[in-house]
């Protein structure tokens, strides 16, 4: 149903409808996130007003790189709808987290981890992982163990500096 | 101890002995190891036995640290400021593989091993030791300090303290 309606109001930034075993994912246009994605949380007969997850997901090989999903929550009706939409090496995607608060520390650990930027976010930091880190660890060409495995670890406290 | 040996005995020696009986640890777990240490405190395993069971909420009264779990590097400064905190005399466990050396984390977040920022006096391995295993590396501590030598601690942990 999200999808029919979706078609409706933005023919041109629904790319892709998929329905697996009662799941629906819905790929976007990432240009137009804001307006889909206000659309699907007020509208009457959707009313997806929790953000349960967003997280993203590198492709590698794969063009363009990233994609991020979107899982969304409908309290009033009880279901739940899946956006995808991709995003190239470098790119950005406007952020959702004046829509739903729920995305401001979601995009801050995939900006932390996968590098993408969100734009408009109200503090786009490093979230998990320290803020002089080098790198997002979870793109595919991140080495598991890091640059300086093997160095000893230099623990300065601020006090002894 | 009799009268005798008590006259005869050194004041480092009684000293280290009432060191040795009353390490108390301060509360602090990182990971899955935590909860194995918290259960050598159960009646079970009873860590009192060995005078070691006040687990203190501050540092500031604590003479052992259990490092009990996954140091990650982001936690590296927070356990680093810990163990400063603590007066003299103090000592380290590293309880578990990772604590002793990164453990099953080979990854860019862990630590490989504590005593890349604080000295450790006791390494407990396993993945996650059995209480017992903590017990054990109690009662190695007490050898380890009732076998330390005059001058290789301040008796009173005061800067201006005089050397034992
Ligand atoms: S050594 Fe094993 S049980 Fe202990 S903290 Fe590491 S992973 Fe957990």
């Amino acid at each position: 149903m999200a999808g029919d309606l979706l078609k409706e109001a933005f023919p041109e930034a629904v790319l892709n409808i998929e329905e697996f075993r009662g799941e629906t994912s819905i790929t976007i246009d990432a240009g137009k996130i804001r307006e889909v994605m206000t659309f699907l949380k007020e509208n009457e007969k959707l009313g997806y007003d929790l953000l349960l997850d967003l997280a993203g997901v590198d492709f590698a090989d794969r063009s363009p790189r990233f994609m991020i999903a979107y899982l969304l929550h409908s309290m009033r009706f009880n279901n739940r709808l899946r956006i995808k939409t991709t995003v190239a090496e470098g790119a950005s995607v406007d952020t959702v987290s004046d829509i739903w608060l729920a995305a401001n520390w979601m995009e801050r650990e995939v900006y932390d981890l996968f590098g993408i930027q969100f734009n408009n976010h109200p503090h786009l930091k490093r979230i998990l992982l320290t803020d002089d880190f080098v790198g997002h660890p979870l793109r595919k060409d991140f080495p598991v163990k890091g640059a300086d495995f093997d160095q000893p670890l230099q623990v300065c406290l601020e006090e002894e500096r | 101890m009799g009268v005798e040996a008590a006259a005869t005995a050194s004041l480092q020696e009684v000293i280290n002995w009432a060191r040795k009986n009353s390490v108390w640890p301060v509360t602090f777990g990182l990971a899955c190891c935590a909860l194995e240490m918290m259960v050598a405190s159960s009646s079970t395993y009873d860590i009192a036995r060995f005078g070691a069971e006040v687990f203190r909420p501050s540092p500031r009264q604590a003479d052992l640290m259990i490092v009990a779990g996954t140091v990650t590097k982001k936690m590296a400064p927070m356990l680093k400021r810990i163990y400063e905190q603590m007066p003299e005399p103090k000592w380290v466990i590293a309880y578990g593989s990772c604590a002793c050396s990164g453990g099953i984390f080979q990854t860019y977040n862990v630590v490989q091993g504590v005593d890349q920022i604080i000295p450790v006096d006791v390494y407990v391995p396993g993945c996650p030791p059995r209480p017992e295993g903590l017990l054990k590396g109690i009662i190695t501590l007490q050898q380890k300090i009732a076998a330390e030598p005059a001058g290789q601690r301040n008796l009173v942990s005061l800067p201006w303290g005089n050397n034992g």
